[in-house]
C-alpha cells in the first residue's frame, strides 16, 4: 500500500479498471466505479465535507449508508437533485456535487460566526425570537441562512422519471441474510415474490463484514442465492431500490435508481403485496460525547464498510469507543487493513473473552468513556475517562475516532405500517411487536441481531409469508454460519466536563444534550414535544442514528425507565424521494387530460383564447379580432347577442337521462319545486339543495315522455350531481324504479341566441315549427335541423330568444359549420364564456361559483318562490325552514352601480360598512362592462341587501374605497319579454 | 391507499372512489315531522368512532356503485363490504 494513498491496492467491491472523474465543491477528484461520493472522497483523504445547520461547525462523513447525518449534498446541472446523503450518491463521470450547508466552501465559512454566538441560539430560539410580528416574516431569511438545497431551477436532463405498478404475493424489503432467505423460501413455494434492496448489490450487512457462510466467503454464498432467485420466474429482484413508504393495505412505495446510459432512471414502484417482509437490518447508533461531530469521528460500522467494501483507509490510527460487542470485529478488520488501533474504549465494566480473542496486543479500556474529542477541522485525539470514582483521564492521539452506541432494528417501514414497538432491555432498543397489517419483520429488523439468528428468522418468515398468501411453505436446510454474538449496555450520553462543550444528539439539526435539558426545564415532557421544540430528529436523516439517544436522555433526566417511553412516529419517506419519480411520465395534460368538444379545432383556428370551463372542459373565452383588446372583443360578442345573433357551444353542460316509473318522484325529491306535473315537450328551471338547505346546483329539467326526463346541471358539478342522484337511487330510495344515465358527452349543443335567432334556425332548414305559439319558451321539440336528427330546447342563459340545438356529438361539427355558414347572412358571431358572463350578469342569472358559492339558499337570492309549499319533503327543505325561523342576518343578492360608471370593482372585492377596515358584510360576485347600460355593473351578496335598495355600498379594495348604489339584480328586460319572444 | 372491494369490479384502489360519509347516519324518512333536534343530529352530529365504522364510498371511476364497508379507523382493516343496504 502506497503511503500517500488512502485506497488499498486490492480488495473491496470497486472496479479499479474503471476510474471515474467527478467534482466536489468545485475541485476535481477521481474514484472508481462502485464508489459512493463518500467513499471516493475519503479515498482522496477529504474529511471536512460540510458545515452544520445552525452553528456552521465543520462536519465530515459519519456513516456509510442512507442514515448519514453528517453531510448532505446537492447534485448540480444535468444531475440536479437537492439534499442527498453523501453516502448514497453513486459517482459517475462528470458528476458535480456540492455540500448544501456552506458558502463559499466548508473550509471557509462565513456562517461559522454562529459558533461564537452559540449561547444565543438555544433550543426553541427561533420560536422565542421571531414571534413578533409573525414568524412568516423571518422564515425565508432563516431558511436561506440555514442553506438547505433549493429546488433545482430546471429538471435534471440526465435523469428520466418513471412510475410503475406491481402486484405480488410476498414483497421482501432488504437483501441481507434474512431478506435473501425469506425471498428464497417464498420463491421456492411458488408465490410471486418481489425482492428490493437499497444497495447497489445484494448482501446487506455482509457487504461490510468478513463472515463465512456455508463454508465459503459470505459474498460467495450471496451470489449463489442471487443466482437461484434469478432462475425463478416467479421472483423479481431489484437492487438500488429503496422501499420508502408503506401505506394502507400493504401498498409499498419503492424508488429504484437504475443506472442507464447516459444518466439515471428513477422509477417509483407502487407495489401492492399480500404480505410484506421487512428485512431492513439494523442501524448503528452514535454515542454522545463532547465534540462528537468533528470530522474524522465516525460510526465504527462505517469505517468497517469503507475498509471492506470500498478498500478505503479512512485514517491511520483509530480510537474505538463502544458500548457493545460489535466494535471488536471492526477493530479486527481495521488491523487487517493495516490501520493502527490506538485503543478500544468500552463503557461496559466487563468485556467478554470472546470479544478480546482476535485482538492480541490491543489496549482495551473497560469501564471507560471518551469524554471529549479534540481537533477542529479533523479529530486529532480524545480524552478518555474512567467511569470509576477516580474518573482518571488521559489523552489518546488518533486521526480516526470510531464510536458505536449499539444497534437499532431498522423498524421505520414496520412502524409506518402501524406496527407496535416495545423497548427491549437486553438489546437496549425498540423492537417490533404486532403489525396493524400484513407486515412482518425478519432478521435484525426483528431484533435477531446475529447472522445465524437472522438467517433462521429470514427462512422462517419467508415460509410464513408464503403460507399466509396461500402457497405451501417448505423448509429446507440452512447454511452453516460462523459463531456470532452481540451484547450491549445502554449509554445515552457522556457528561461533558463543561456544559459549554457541545454533545450532539442530532447532527443534522445541531441539537445537543443541553437543548434536551432546556426543553425539559421549560416544561416539555414527552418525546414528541421535545422533538418539536428542539427539532431533534426532524432532519433529512429522520434521526436514524441519534433519536434513541434523545429518548434515552429524556428518560434518564426524568428518572424513568425507557419502557415508559415510545419513539416518535416514523414517517415516509424513509429517504428523500424526487417528486419527479412520483409523477413519472404523467405531467401536464397527461396527468389530468382536458376534455374537448367536437369544435375545439374550429375555435383555435378562429384564434379563440381557450379557458377551462370546469371539470377540465376546454371552452373559448373570447374570439379577439386582429387589433382588438379583450374588452373590445367581449363587448362586440355581447352586443351581437343583444342586437343581432350569436352562437355558443354549450356542450360541456352536464346532462343526465332519467328513465323509469318513479323518475318524476325523484325529481320532486331533489328539486325544490314541482317537476312531476311537467308534460312531455316541456321543461322547467329547478334548484337542487343539499340537506343543509344550501343551493347545490341549478339546471333545467325537460320531460321527454311520461317516464323519461333530461336533467341538465352546471358544467363543473356534473359528477357531484351524478353521485348525489345515485346515492338517492341506491341508498335512500332503492325501491324506486329509475335508471340514471350520464349523457353529457353523447349530446353536443349549439345555442343560437339573439333577436335574429329564429331567422337563423329557419335558414338551417328544419321541420320543427319555430313559431312561438307552437314552440314557446321552456319547451322542447324533436325533428331535423340541417338534415341532422336534433332536439331543440328553448332555454335562455342570456336573456335573449334562444334555441339550443342538440345533436349527437358525431354530427356536431357538421351542424356548427352549417350555422356559421348560414348565420353569416345575419351577422352571427361566435360567443365565448366571457361574453356569456356579461350577458348573464346583465340579466342577474345565477352562476355556480359566483353567486352560488355553497353559502346561500333560494331566499337569499330572492327566489323564495322556487321553494314548493305543497311538497311535504324535498332535500334541503327542513334545514331552510329551521334557518329561516332564526334571526340570523343573511347576505342577499343585489345589483350594484358604481358611482363612477367607468369604474370597475374587482370580482371578489369585500363590501364593508362605510368602506372601513372591519368585518365584511358581503362581496362582489360579478362585475362586467354592460353593453346595454354602457357602464360597469355588478352583482353582489350583501347583508340585508334587499332592504337597502337605493343606498350606497362600499367596496374595500386595498387602500381604495369604491362606492356603488344598491339596485335590483337585473339590468336588462326585467319583464323577460325578449327571452319569451 | 385503501383497497376497497366493489361487488361488481373487485378490489380497487381508493383513488377510484369518492368518500360518501358514515353509513350509520340515515336521513329521517319523515323529515317534515321529526323534531328539530333529531334533524340537526342527522345533519351535524356525525359518529366518529375509533375502531370499526360503517362508511360509504362511491365507485366514481368505476361502475358508479355505492359501496358500504366496515373499516377499522384505527388500523384501516376492512372487515366487511357490501353493495349497500
Ligand atoms: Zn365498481
Amino acid at each position: 500500500m502506497a503511503t500517500d494513498s488512502h485506497r488499498m491496492e486490492s480488495g473491496g467491491r470497486i472496479d479499479r479498471s474503471n476510474p471515474i472523474k467527478f467534482q466536489f465543491n468545485g475541485k476535481n477528484y477521481t474514484g472508481y466505479s462502485g464508489d459512493t461520493l463518500a467513499s471516493a472522497l475519503l479515498a482522496n483523504n477529504v474529511h471536512l465535507t460540510a458545515r452544520s445547520f445552525k452553528y456552521h461547525r465543520p462536519r465530515g462523513i459519519i456513516s456509510a449508508g442512507c442514515e448519514e447525518p453528517g453531510t448532505l449534498v446537492e447534485l448540480l446541472e444535468e444531475n440536479s437533485s437537492g439534499n442527498r446523503a453523501i453516502t448514497s450518491v453513486r459517482i459517475e463521470d462528470g458528476l458535480k456535487a456540492k455540500s448544501v450547508n456552506c458558502w463559499p466552501s466548508p473550509d471557509f465559512d462565513l456562517g461559522g460566526i454562529n459558533q461564537f454566538l452559540a449561547d444565543l441560539l438555544p433550543a426553541g430560539f427561533y420560536y422565542k425570537t421571531f414571534m413578533w410580528p409573525n414568524w412568516r416574516l423571518y422564515e425565508p431569511l432563516i431558511r436561506r441562512a440555514a442553506g438547505l438545497a433549493g429546488a433545482p431551477a430546471s429538471p435534471p436532463t440526465k435523469v428520466k422519471f418513471e412510475s410503475r405498478h406491481a402486484h405480488v404475493d410476498v414483497l421482501v424489503v432488504g437483501a441481507g441474510p434474512a431478506g435473501l432467505l425469506a425471498a428464497l423460501h417464498a420463491g421456492r413455494s411458488g408465490s410471486r415474490v418481489m425482492l428490493v434492496d437499497e444497495n447497489s448489490e445484494a448482501g446487506g450487512a455482509l457487504l461490510n463484514r468478513k463472515v463465512r457462510i456455508g463454508g465459503e466467503s459470505s459474498l460467495g454464498w450471496v451470489s449463489s442465492v442471487v443466482d437461484e432467485l434469478a432462475a425463478m420466474k416467479n421472483v423479481m429482484h431489484i437492487q438500488s431500490a429503496t422501499a420508502w413508504g408503506i401505506r394502507e393495505h400493504n401498498l409499498v412505495l419503492v424508488l429504484e435508481r437504475r443506472l442507464k446510459e447516459p444518466g439515471e432512471l428513477l422509477r417509483n414502484w407502487r407495489v401492492r403485496a399480500a404480505r410484506t417482509v421487512v428485512a431492513t437490518g439494523s442501524t448503528e447508533r452514535s454515542l454522545v460525547f463532547a465534540n462528537n461531530d468533528r470530522p474524522g469521528v465516525m460510526l465504527s460500522s462505517a469505517a468497517q464498510s469503507y475498509v471492506n467494501r470500498y478498500a478505503v483507509i479512512p485514517g491511520r490510527k483509530a480510537l474505538i469507543f463502544t458500548n457493545n460487542s460489535s466494535a471488536f470485529s471492526v477493530a479486527a478488520d481495521l488491523m487487517n487493513a493495516g490501520i493502527e488501533i490506538a485503543a478500544i474504549v468500552d463503557s461496559r465494566r466487563e468485556v467478554q473473552d470472546a470479544d478480546r480473542s482476535h485482538l492480541n496486543g490491543i489496549e482495551i479500556l473497560p469501564g471507560s468513556v471518551v469524554s471529549e474529542a479534540h481537533g477542529h477541522r479533523r479529530v486529532n485525539g480524545a480524552t478518555v475517562s474512567e467511569r470509576s470514582e477516580s474518573g482518571r483521564r488521559r489523552r489518546i492521539d488518533c486521526d480516526l475516532l470510531l464510536h458505536s452506541g449499539g444497534w437499532n432494528p431498522t423498524v421505520n417501514l414496520f412502524s409506518q405500517s402501524r406496527g407496535d414497538l416495545r423497548f427491549d432491555d437486553c438489546l437496549a432498543a425498540f423492537v417490533p411487536v404486532d403489525s396493524g397489517q400484513a407486515v412482518m419483520c425478519a432478521g435484525a429488523a426483528n431484533g435477531r441481531m446475529t447472522i445465524p439468528e437472522a438467517i433462521a428468522d429470514g427462512a422462517k418468515t419467508g415460509i410464513r409469508a408464503a403460507i399466509e398468501s396461500g402457497y405451501p411453505g417448505k423448509s429446507s436446510a440452512l447454511p452453516e454460519v460462523d459463531e456470532d454474538s452481540y451484547s450491549v449496555e445502554a449509554l445515552w450520553h457522556v457528561e461533558p466536563r463543561s456544559r459549554r462543550n457541545k454533545c450532539f444528539v442530532d447532527f443534522l439539526n445541531d441539537v445537543t444534550v443541553e437543548d434536551i435539558r432546556l426543553a425539559l426545564r421549560e416544561g416539555y415532557r414527552n418525546v414528541e414535544q421535545v422533538k418539536r421544540y428542539t427539532t431533534g430528529g426532524m432532519g433529512f436523516d429522520q434521526g436514524k442514528t441519534g433519536n434513541i439517544n434523545i429518548v434515552g436522555t429524556i428518560a434518564q433526566e426524568r428518572g424513568l425507565p425507557l419502557s415508559e417511553f415510545s419513539t416518535t412516529t416514523f414517517r415516509s419517506p424513509y429517504t428523500p424521494v424526487e417528486f419527479g419519480s412520483i409523477g413519472g411520465t404523467r405531467s401536464d395534460t397527461v396527468f389530468l387530460p382536458y376534455r374537448h368538444t367536437p369544435v375545439t379545432s374550429w375555435n383555435t383556428a378562429q384564434g379563440a383564447v381557450m379557458y377551462e370551463a370546469g371539470a377540465r372542459w376546454r371552452r373559448p373565452g373570447y374570439f379577439p379580432k386582429p387589433g382588438e383588446t379583450m374588452q373590445e372583443a367581449v363587448s362586440r360578442e355581447s352586443r351581437a347577442v343583444r342586437a343581432g345573433v350569436g352562437v355558443y357551444d354549450g356542450s360541456p353542460l352536464g346532462k343526465f337521462e332519467l328513465k323509469g316509473r318513479d323518475a318524476a318522484k325523484l325529481l320532486d325529491f331533489v328539486y325544490t319545486n314541482f317537476m312531476s306535473d311537467l308534460a312531455p315537450g316541456h321543461g322547467r328551471y329547478g334548484m337542487m339543495l343539499s340537506d343543509d338547505g344550501l343551493i347545490f346546483d341549478d339546471g333545467v329539467v325537460f320531460c321527454l315522455s311520461k317516464s323519461r326526463f333530461l336533467v341538465t346541471t352546471s358544467t363543473a358539478n356534473a359528477e357531484t350531481v351524478n353521485r348525489h342522484l345515485e346515492f338517492i337511487l341506491q341508498i335512500e330510495r332503492p325501491e324506486w324504479d329509475i335508471k340514471l344515465t350520464a349523457v353529457t358527452s353523447q349530446w353536443s349543443n349549439a345555442t343560437i341566441c339573439g333577436p335574429k335567432a329564429r331567422e337563423v334556425v329557419r335558414s338551417l332548414e328544419t321541420d320543427i315549427d319555430l313559431d312561438t305559439e307552437k314552440f314557446p319558451f321552456m319547451a322542447w321539440r324533436k325533428g331535423r335541423v340541417a338534415g341532422i336528427d336534433a332536439r331543440i330546447f328553448r332555454v335562455s342563459f342570456t336573456g335573449e330568444l334562444s334555441f339550443e340545438i342538440n345533436v349527437a356529438s358525431r354530427d356536431f361539427d357538421r351542424l356548427w359549420n352549417k350555422i356559421i355558414e348560414k348565420g353569416s347572412t345575419y351577422g352571427i358571431e361566435p360567443v365565448g364564456s366571457e361574453a356569456n358572463h356579461v350577458l348573464r350578469t346583465e340579466k342577474g342569472f345565477l352562476s355556480l361559483g359566483h353567486e352560488v358559492d355553497g353559502t346561500v339558499d333560494p331566499y337569499d337570492l330572492g327566489m323564495g318562490w322556487i321553494m314548493s309549499k305543497k311538497k311535504p319533503d324535498f332535500i334541503g327543505r327542513r334545514s331552510v325552514e329551521l334557518r329561516r325561523q332564526g334571526s340570523e342576518t343573511r347576505r342577499e343578492l343585489v345589483g350594484l352601480l358604481p358611482d363612477d360608471p367607468d369604474k370597475a370593482i374587482p370580482e371578489g372585492a369585500p363590501l364593508t360598512p362605510g368602506g372601513r377596515k372591519t368585518r365584511t358584510e358581503g362581496f362582489v360576485s360579478a362585475c362586467v362592462w354592460s353593453v346595454v347600460k354602457e357602464r360597469w355593473i355588478a352583482l353582489a351578496l350583501l347583508e340585508r341587501g334587499r332592504e337597502r335598495m337605493g343606498q350606497i355600498a362600499h367596496a374595500r379594495v386595498q387602500e381604495e374605497i369604491i362606492q356603488a348604489k344598491i339596485v335590483s339584480p337585473c339590468f336588462h328586460d326585467s319583464e323577460g319579454q325578449r327571452l319569451r319572444s | 391507499m385503501l383497497l376497497i372491494r366493489c361487488p361488481f369490479c373487485g378490489s380497487r384502489n381508493e383513488s377510484e372512489f369518492m368518500y360518501g360519509g358514515p353509513a350509520a347516519v340515515r336521513r329521517p324518512s319523515n323529515a317534515a315531522e321529526v323534531s328539530s333536534r333529531e334533524w340537526v343530529e342527522y345533519l351535524a352530529v356525525p359518529s366518529n368512532p375509533l375502531g370499526p365504522a360503517l362508511e360509504r364510498w362511491w365507485h366514481a371511476r368505476g361502475c358508479g356503485s355505492w359501496v358500504t364497508i366496515e373499516r377499522n379507523t384505527a388500523t384501516h382493516e376492512i372487515t366487511e363490504s357490501s353493495d349497500g343496504d
